[in-house]
């Protein structure tokens, strides 16, 4: 098994056949805390959902240890964005951190004691083993957060993705979760997190993609997230790729 | 009560349940009104199979309204990915050009073959339980047992395609497949029930159950098992009823519906007989009730009414502490904006229990109440403090939000508070003074308002 | 004025009656349609044709008569009772939104089977004309008005017919801003809500003054369709109406000599017919159909491999031995297929390139044309090096794919943003843009 995690290849991604991402080319250390930097409207999610194919890739590869997705889903976590949830769905918080451990069973199979106590687990790693029989809209936003988090620890996977986790959660919150990442980090996983707040990245990760429609730099923290790298990334749009794209999309020429 | 009776009234329960359960998951998928769609488009299908197979066969028409009834689950699907119609209209769309084509295929039957095939498509429209033959009770009991042998196997990929379909799909559950044995099984049910329930009417089958079942539990394993339940009750219930046996049983007539011949059609009756369930559930459900709901809000109020006394009690008689003088009405009046019969009968249940004493015009705090009073002032206060201190809020602005929240801290978030202040300005006594100064205007209405206050001083936080 | 009518052929008679009614009632519910279809509220008008029936025997029950007014102040009560039902029941029960409509058109639907079943006996409330309608019937039941013989499915639905079309030009405005942001109609002071129940009501009225000529389907079927058909095919609220009009008058021609000539019930060919109509547009609508993308698509591919074509044999001159092609070899060399093999002969036939013995040759157009495409690829390479970093041996696939979409406004840009250099990353001269024109 190939020894990198995530390797991009020439990605490019489209909404609508019109492209949102430009060839992505790059590779992810093992053992990383890695934060995805850019503006709205970047594609910061975009690449999140295109490598984990929830989105079809316009051209280029993605690989994981070398193999493609499809066949190492097992060593893949995904911590989606809080909003696409329907928070009135009869589940508790134990429900929803128990999904995270279907993917061990196969079909038809229920889940056991095993898998409810390592559910038990992740939540009390990320400090909510008190509200296990709450109805998750009873949480606050940062509960819910946390929720979701434990739900990706139990896929017990090698590499997270993790989509805004900090994005609108309280103080407290905010430190159990990058507790959590240092623990991830220290059990030697990689973990890839979109990121909005400049002021923390530096605290936060050791490594940082910086992307606006096409990769600016990635590379390790103190190297890469220089000033004149920020200014490329949120100085305004590349109007070239805008146009291109709306050609792409039209099937024309540009006018 | 005779044998066919008991067919009916097995078949009618057996459909309530397993109707119950597929439906709770079109509904909580939010896609309640598949069933309707389901329903509508199924005619076609039963007329087809008519005139092909030359004959009323059951399995046989239900067999094309079911391909039918997928045939339109799958056509909104495809439109609605590929065109600008939005899935409402599809939904529409789809429902009534296939129930039109379903018309215009059973009149072409009825000019051929005269009254015996319009009776038979009629019962289709409105239901006819009562024609339920074994055999017709075989196929609903071999249907059911299918049905909710599926859902029993594939209990977990349902609810987690149900809940995340985003994350099932990324843990590599094949999430198109599974939707569409979901949808399947649940045009299956839908289809069996129709000669019984009538078109329209089995949308509520599949509806009514899960709506009020959801208003009785939080968990998906109990929902599915009281929505089963539920669907069975209202389903051999309304059954009894439309036949008229609980006329019988009872010996009088409950409905009021006086001709003994003239039965009720069953499907009508077990649908309001769901209803009714649902309804009650609306207003009396424990927690999400309407009535549980309004009485908490109630007693919230209240509990925010006795607690605004108590403090204001203290603050009146705050110089004079630790021996509570008495208060009179006037002085409570002119402090908070309250009626004077409301500040009457407040000090009256506040008497009751214990917390104030009446005297003349007036109360004064016992023992208990000023312990609780003092309590309730100190998490005022600290709370303003926090507000000034952590939130740099100007000290004339603070009395309000604090008026708001004091009812809600709890014990611990009131401990962090203290952590959080510099002690210097904690008194031994444990209640801290007021960072502003208490004067008649500065404090809002009894009502717990939140809004602009009466007389502002200074300029307005941005 | 209307006495030629009677004088006709009684078939005819029947025909012109039977389309006039049938066209007033589908247009009736097609222009409140469009609203409903717009406001992603189809389903709401479902319920609301579904609810009517209590409503209907209620009216009968309590004035003892089947008359139109009776009955249409039924409907109306309850289909304002319908609407703040479900919304009370979403907002304050705590249901979710279609559930509720779910959970209140069947019951009271359910009511109004019982009650027909019980009241509806001395009455000729038949519940299978209620779904199905009778519009085939329509001129037995004839009524006099200002001396004139004519069917009174007639007088029930014209005014109905002019009401909603007055409403429509009155409240335009209102309808319009609040159709796409009941928020901002709100701040303008229009009141959306108020509207909002308008429209319901109007909804329930059409609907049970539809019911006798068609059912509560057909009702369902004219109030969403020909609205749904007409957003597939045009952008504007006005042009929308009016399509849809148009298109539920045709249905009402084309479903009832369908329906004579099948012999089968009118309504639900009528149904039909619009089904078809609206599949029609699905695929052929020219901005928005299926078969338009299609063929778009088509076009656009076959434009790719021609200028493929063009820049390969662009590409084999500018060798240092300059090579040809045979048309079999340099329709392998682009794919193959029946593609290759029509974008080549489109070149031929355009002139863009000839045979000349075994070998395919650009022309001067077609040299033109591959300059262009050419300097587009290889600016492109040069913009994906500079800005954005690319390294060398990635440039040129995406570059194979953008050269077919950038035109002469983005060739300039490309060139303004980048260095200038004469050659592409890789050593290879760019064109200059005199030579592509």
């Amino acid at each position: 098994m190939s020894a990198v995690p995530l390797e991009i290849h020439d990605m490019t991604v489209a909404y609508h056949r019109k492209p949102v991402l430009w060839d992505i080319d790059l590779v992810a250390p093992e053992g990383k805390l890695i934060g995805i930097v850019g503006p709205n409207g970047a594609g910061k999610s975009t690449l999140i959902k295109a490598v984990l194919g929830l989105i079809p890739l316009a051209s280029g590869k993605v690989t994981f240890y070398g193999q493609p997705y499809a066949r190492q889903r097992r060593l893949v976590g995904y911590v989606p964005q809080r909003e696409s949830v329907d928070w009135d769905f009869p589940v508790t918080a134990l429900d929803v951190v128990t999904m995270g451990t279907y993917g061990q069973l196969g079909w038809c199979r229920r889940p056991k004691a095993r898998q409810r106590r390592q559910a038990k687990d992740c939540l009390a790693q990320v400090g909510m083993e008190a509200f296990a029989r709450r109805q998750i809209r009873q949480l606050s936003g940062g509960q819910q957060q946390r929720v979701f988090l434990a739900r990706a620890l139990a896929q017990d996977a090698q590499i997270y993705f993790m989509d805004e986790p900090f994005a609108g959660v309280d103080a407290a919150t905010e430190q159990a979760i990058v507790g959590l990442l240092q623990t991830l980090r220290e059990g030697g996983k990689t973990v890839l997190v979109v990121h909005h707040d400049l002021q923390t990245v530096r605290d936060y990760f050791d490594h940082v993609i910086l992307l606006n429609m096409r990769l600016i730099a990635a590379g390790q923290t103190e190297t890469t997230f220089t000033t004149e790298n920020l200014n490329k990334t949120y100085g305004g749009r590349l109007t070239v790729l805008d146009q291109a794209a709306e050609a792409v999309r039209r099937g024309g020429f540009t006018r | 009560m005779n044998y066919l009776t008991m067919i009916v009234l097995l078949g009618t329960s057996l459909l309530g349940s397993v109707a119950g359960v597929l439906g709770s998951f079109a509904v909580l998928r939010r896609r309640a009104l598949m069933g309707d769609l389901l329903s509508h488009a199924a005619l076609p299908g039963l007329c087809l199979a008519f005139i092909i197979m030359g004959q009323r066969h059951f399995a046989g028409m239900l067999g094309g309204a079911l391909v039918t009834g997928l045939a339109g689950v799958a056509l909104i699907t495809l439109v609605c990915r590929f065109t600008r119609t939005k899935e409402d209209a599809a939904l529409g769309i789809v429902l009534s050009t296939f129930f039109g084509a379903g018309v215009v295929l059973s009149s072409i039957i009825q000019h051929q073959e005269g009254g015996g095939a319009k009776a038979g498509l009629e019962s289709y429209i409105y239901g006819q339980a009562v024609g339920m033959g074994r055999q017709d009770l075989y196929l609903i009991a071999g249907v059911s047992a299918a049905a909710l042998l599926v859902v029993l196997l594939l209990y977990k990929e349902f609810k987690v395609l149900s809940f995340d379909s985003g994350f099932a799909r990324a843990q590599g559950w094949p999430v198109l497949t599974l939707d569409m044995t979901m949808m399947g099984t649940l045009a299956l049910v839908t289809v069996i029930g129709l000669p019984a329930v009538g078109v329209v009417l089995m949308a509520a089958m599949l509806i009514l159950p899960g709506a009020t079942a959801r208003f009785w539990t939080n968990r998906l394993g109990p929902l599915l098992l009281l929505s089963g339940i539920i669907g069975c009750l209202t389903g051999g219930i309304g059954t009894l009823v439309s036949a008229g046996l609980v006329k019988e049983w009872l010996g009088f007539d409950p409905l009021g519906f006086g001709r003994s011949e003239s039965n009720l059609p069953t499907g009508p009756v077990i649908v309001l007989c769901g209803t009714a369930v649902f309804l009650f559930s609306v207003f009396f459900a424990p927690r999400r009730g309407a009535i549980a709901r309004l009485w908490d809000a109630v007693r919230l109020r209240g509990k925010i009414a006795r607690e605004n006394l108590l403090r204001t009690l203290y603050e009146l008689g705050e110089p004079q502490l630790p021996n509570p003088p008495a208060v009179s009405l006037d002085q409570l009046l002119r402090r908070r904006a309250w009626k004077r019969t409301t500040a009457r009968w407040l000090l009256w249940r506040a008497a009751r229990s214990g917390l104030v004493q009446r005297e003349l015009d007036g109360a004064r705090l016992t023992e208990r109440g000023l312990a609780e009073a003092a309590r309730l002032v100190r998490a005022h206060r600290l709370w303003e403090l926090f507000l000034i201190q952590g939130a740099d809020i100007a000290p004339d602005h603070v009395d309000r939000d604090a008026d708001a929240i004091e009812h809600l801290l709890t014990p611990e978030i009131l401990s962090q508070l203290e952590s959080g202040l510099p002690t210097a300005k904690l008194p031994e006594t444990g209640v801290p003074t007021s960072p502003h100064t208490i004067t008649a205007n500065a404090v809002s209405g009894g009502k717990n308002a939140v809004g602009p206050p009466e007389n502002e001083e200074g300029p307005l936080r941005a | 004025m209307l006495d030629w009518i009677n004088q006709l052929d009684p078939n005819l008679q029947t025909d012109l009656w039977v389309i006039t009614v049938g066209a007033m009632t589908n247009t009736a519910c097609a222009l409140l349609g469009c609203y409903l279809v717009l406001r992603r509220m189809s389903l709401l008008g479902d319920a609301i044709s579904h609810a009517v029936l209590p409503g209907l025997v209620v009216a009968f029950v309590l004035s003892g008569s089947v008359h139109i007014v009776y009955m249409g102040l039924g409907a109306l009560a309850v289909g304002m009772l319908t609407t703040v039902l479900i919304e009370t029941l979403h907002r304050r029960g705590g249901v979710s939104e279609d559930a509720s409509m779910g959970v209140v058109f069947t019951s009271l639907f359910a009511l109004g089977v019982i009650l027909i079943k019980r009241y509806g006996q001395a009455v000729d409330l038949d519940p299978d004309c209620v779904l199905n309608g009778l519009l085939e019937l329509v001129v037995i039941n004839r009524v006099e008005v200002f001396g004139y013989d004519v069917p009174r499915a007639l007088v029930t639905i014209a005014p109905v017919l002019l009401l909603n079309v007055v409403f429509i030009l009155l409240f335009w405005k209102e309808l319009l801003i609040s159709s796409f942001d009941p928020g901002l109609a709100d701040t303008m002071g229009l009141k959306a809500g108020l509207i909002h129940y308008l429209l319901m009501a109007l909804v329930a009225l059409t609907t049970v003054a539809s019911f006798e000529q068609v059912g509560s389907i057909l009702v369902v079927a004219m109030l969403i369709v020909p609205g749904a058909t007409a957003h597939l095919l045009c952008d504007r609220l006005r042009t929308m109406m009016l399509i849809s009009a148009a298109i539920a008058v045709a249905s009402a021609v084309l479903g009832h000599f369908a329906a004579v000539h099948f012999n089968t019930n009118t309504a639900g060919t009528m149904s039909v017919v619009v089904g078809m109509f609206y599949l029609a547009a699905v695929f052929f609508s020219p901005r928005y159909g299926i078969l338009s993308a299609l063929l778009r698509n088509f076009r656009t591919s076959l434009r790719i491999v021609r200028e493929d074509l063009l820049g390969m044999l662009y590409r084999l001159e500018e060798l240092a031995v300059p090579r040809t092609l045979e048309p079999r070899e340099a329709k392998r060399a682009v794919g193959g297929g029946w593609l290759a093999g029509l974008a080549l002969r489109s070149l031929l036939r355009r002139g863009d390139a000839r045979r000349d013995a075994k070998a395919l040759r650009l022309t001067d157009s077609g040299r033109r044309q591959a300059t262009r495409l050419i300097r587009s690829h290889r600016l492109w390479e040069v913009y994906l090096v500079e800005q954005l970093g690319l390294p060398l041996d990635h440039v040129h696939e995406p570059a194979e794919h953008m050269e077919h979409f950038i035109g002469r406004d983005l060739q300039e840009q490309l060139a303004a943003e980048t260095a200038e250099t004469a050659t592409d990353p890789h050593g290879r001269e760019i064109p200059a843009e005199s030579d592509s024109r």
